[in-house]
């Protein structure tokens, strides 16, 4: 039957407002997505007026700042603060990105808005459930598979086939891209999404793997690679910028050359 | 209380930690026919291992002629003798074979026009014996760390081991000295989980958060040693904790040592190339701790650079671009971001920041936890072993060499799966688990939960933080430490009076930085103390004081415990091992550490 109400949970409340300290002078308004699991209420929109001189550069420095002094129970996850992890991923001024590199200053507008990597269950405030992410990445089964028996020193790879690896290797799993692609929203059980695509390139490109045939065997299939539609939402907000798009426009030509 | 139940889980093995050495333990355990579980407070790609730029050491000889006897030199004269040379030979002889099992699972190493594993110049590294530098540490441009961690999980998704993502272990469960498992809580759903495995696995890395400014990520807290100190075990050689000598000032984000492995200087606010002066052979590619002495005694005297003449330079701007691009892309990418510097044109401004813990929980070349036990100073802690940061075997001894410690993370978790595979029985029966070996998990637990005083979570951390950025720094007097042990205690005083405000259980990040805080507080106290207690200077640990190194009085490992209910610290030490693992080599003979 047709669903009429909107989804638990969609209606975002008004929230609470959490006011800088006096004599603060430079005050930025954060706009931060809130969400209790445990109690019943809808989510809301808290809001923090936070005095920016006292905070290191990075929106993230400013979450830690929130929580260390203002709030603590505010949820988000967070770990190298350096752009390596992929902890911090949200979805910060409209674009999803990591928190610990992208600058406090390079949101415009009066108040700058936080909130979770969009259309995924979210666990709390900004915590979103990347269960299916995670095992969209396994599917493609990110590991080197040989069948020559092994050499006793390393596989050779010239620089040149090394090369093919860079702009692949480098993803950290942040599902910013993933998140961001319109496509895997209306299809997320079923489209691989960039980031699962662009490893799945990794392995097929790279020298050393003996399973190119299987791998795109295993890619041929109107949802899990051909729901991309070239949206490059993916190659926009990459905070590594990375380019997934090209990744599976190549697997696509891939899969063209082995029929002609 | 509360009431909380247990979920239970049987396992043969049971992994703390899914970094590198956590990955490569349970990977093996796995493939052993073990039923093994991989228990991480962060989903496995996010381990700090990733974080690691420079490379991983092992003498392939790709580059010219090494040896690992060679290899083992550099270690040993690296941890200023303070390493056990059994455990150090077994490194070292494992390292090549452990770097070509990484490539054989996808690792994508950087490559030689011959198309094998390229190799740079790092720290201490060097040939026949200390003659000049060499190149051993094997690179992935400069994401080295982040290229196996990623490579390791992907290898471990195609063996069967069970993975328990964001789940946070809280205490081992000790029953009479033997360790049988260890509780975790669950941040997703807020349940409680008892773990019981024939041997469990710490691989929880170091505690860098302990200090105010580390390359350490926010979740280095050092929960495995907080958890041993809980269960009443000694930590070891605490007291020596390593200042890379380039972090980007102001952030402390860290600049690869490969950095300077690749062509890139130090100069002072006089331009000069100061290295030269402290160590004439081998300059900027001294070992970490001489450099950041060098770096700090240079900004005492007045030459640092900037406004406040609070930093030095790094200088990246005379090599060709196109190197820089190729191997070292994402400090290039740092130095940007952090310090707004176009590595090209400009030097990095950095300062020496606390970046590892050679010291952890001891054990030996079979990543066995061991103990003193009146006479016998190898006392094997059954059911319990640790491997990585967390560990000290000690291969690192008093200062560790850049590009080892991914190197003692695949050599030592594959030497914790070999041991487990040789000792346990698959799905032998496991005794079982009574309620008094957990009270107390739970008590602190629910204590800690609503905890209900003045003092926030963040502030004591903070309290904590500032004592160790000032009293136990890359220099120490008797003054500061004496300082820092009563600053600690303060901290340690201030722990009843803990507020924690979120009272639930998902996702409860303010509870869980109060348990993290609470293994911070531990391990930075028998730092402090065993620092104190250290009347000499050796590798990092540089006492102004005590200047020269005592072999009479101090080669020996500093054993610490802690009581958690007073705070108090007790004090013995383990022989340092003079004897190597084979005939291959005999015991390198401690000499003046000199480059």
């Amino acid at each position: 039957m047709v669903q009429l109400a909107l989804p638990k949970n969609s209606r975002v409340q008004k929230g609470r407002h959490h006011p800088a300290p006096a004599g603060a002078k430079n005050v930025k308004t954060f706009r931060i997505y809130r969400y209790d699991p445990e109690g019943n209420e809808n989510p809301r929109w808290d809001t923090y007026d936070v005095d920016v001189d006292a905070c290191g550069p990075m929106v993230l420095d400013v979450l830690i700042h929130i929580k260390n002094e203002v709030d603590p129970t505010l949820a988000f996850r967070r770990s190298c603060r350096e752009g390596v992890c992929g902890s911090c991923a949200m979805n910060i001024g409209g674009r999803n990105t990591l928190a610990c590199t992208h600058g406090h200053d390079e949101t415009h507008g009066s108040a700058c808005q936080i909130s979770p990597l969009p259309h995924m269950p979210v666990v709390k405030d900004l915590i979103p459930d990347l269960t299916m992410f995670y095992a969209q990445y396994a599917s493609v089964e990110p590991w080197l598979h040989t069948e020559t028996p092994e050499p006793q020193k390393e596989w050779r790879q010239t620089p040149e086939d090394r090369e093919k690896l860079d702009g692949l290797y480098e993803c950290i799993l942040c599902a910013c891209c993933s998140t961001s692609c319109p496509s895997y929203w209306w299809n997320g059980d079923k489209y691989l999404g960039p980031a699962a695509l662009l490893h799945a390139y990794r392995w097929l490109i790279d020298s050393r793997d003996e399973a190119t045939g299987e791998r795109l065997d295993d890619l041929e299939d109107p949802f899990k690679l051909y729901r991309c539609h070239t949206i490059m939402n993916c190659a926009q907000v990459c905070p590594k910028g990375l380019n997934p798009a090209k990744a599976i426009a190549e697997i696509k030509k891939m899969l063209v050359d082995r029929v002609v | 209380m509360a009431e909380y139940n247990f979920i239970d889980h049987k396992f043969d093995v049971v992994v703390v930690g899914a970094g590198g050495s956590g990955l490569r333990a349970a990977l093996g355990c796995a493939q052993a026919g073990l039923k093994t579980a991989c228990i991480t407070k962060v989903f496995p790609t996010r381990s700090h291992t990733v974080a690691a730029q420079g490379g991983i050491s092992a003498s392939l000889g790709n580059m010219g002629q090494d040896d690992w006897r060679w290899h083992m030199y550099d270690t040993v004269k690296g941890s200023d003798w303070l390493g056990d040379q059994d455990a150090i030979e077994y490194l070292c002889r494992n390292a090549p074979a452990a770097v070509y099992e990484l490539e054989h699972w996808g690792v994508p190493f950087s490559r030689t026009a011959e198309g094998k594993i390229y190799q740079r110049a790092f720290g201490g590294m060097t040939k026949n014996f200390g003659e000049a530098p060499i190149q051993r540490t094997c690179a992935a441009a400069d994401r080295t760390g982040h290229a196996m961690l990623h490579t390791m999980y992907g290898q471990s998704l195609a063996h069967d081991t069970e993975f328990f993502i964001e789940y946070f272990a809280l205490d081992l469960i000790m029953d009479e000295g033997v360790c049988r498992g260890v509780t975790a809580w669950k941040l997703d759903d807020g349940t409680l989980h008892r773990f019981q495995a024939q041997q469990v696995i710490l691989a929880t890395g170091g505690y860098g958060r302990a200090y105010f400014s580390a390359t350490s990520a926010h979740t280095c807290t050092g929960d495995g040693g907080g958890m041993a100190l809980r269960a009443g075990l000694p930590l070891q050689d605490m007291e020596f904790v390593q200042f890379h000598p380039t972090g980007i000032y102001g952030a402390g984000c860290l600049i690869t040592e490969g950095a300077r492995g690749e062509g890139g200087y130090l100069t002072n606010s006089e331009g000069e190339r100061f290295m030269e002066r402290y160590a004439p052979s081998v300059k900027d590619l001294a070992p970490r701790d001489m450099v950041s002495r060098a770096m700090t005694i240079e900004i005492r005297e007045g030459r640092g650079v900037g406004p406040k003449k609070d930093h030095i330079f790094l200088h990246l701007d005379h090599l060709d671009p196109k190197m820089l691009a190729e191997r070292l892309p994402g400090i290039s990418e740092s130095a940007k971001i952090f310090a707004g510097v176009d590595v090209t044109k400009e030097p990095i401004p950095v300062l020496p920041t606390v970046h590892y813990n050679m010291g952890g929980i001891p054990t030996n070349f079979f990543s066995e936890v061991v103990t003193r036990e009146g006479d016998n100073p190898d006392k094997v802690v059954p059911g319990l072993m640790a491997v990585g940061e967390a560990a000290c075997v000690s291969v690192h001894g008093a200062n560790r060499l850049g590009s080892n410690s991914l190197i003692d993370l695949v050599v030592f978790g594959r030497s914790a799966a070999l041991r487990c595979a040789d000792t346990i029985k698959a799905g032998a029966t496991q005794p079982e688990l009574k309620a008094s070996m957990t009270d107390g998990h739970l008590a602190r637990f629910d204590k800690l939960r609503n905890a209900n005083g003045g003092t926030s979570t963040a502030h004591l951390r903070l309290e904590m933080q500032q004592a160790m950025q000032e009293d136990a720094a890359v220099f120490r007097t008797t003054e500061a430490l004496a300082s820092g042990v009563k600053r600690l205690e303060a901290v340690h005083a201030k722990r009843p009076d803990l507020k924690v405000t979120d009272r639930g259980l998902i996702w409860n990040t303010d509870l869980l930085e109060t348990l993290e805080l609470d293994n911070l507080i531990g391990q930075a106290t028998v730092t402090v103390v065993g620092a104190h207690n250290r009347t000499e200077s050796r590798g990092a640990h540089a006492h102004e004081d005590f200047p020269d190194r005592n072999d009479q009085d101090w080669m020996k490992h500093t054993l610490t415990w802690f009581d958690d209910a007073t705070g108090k610290v007790r004090i013995d030490d383990r022989p340092v091992h003079s004897y190597t693992m084979t005939n291959d080599i005999a015991y390198i003979p401690p000499k003046a550490r000199v480059y």
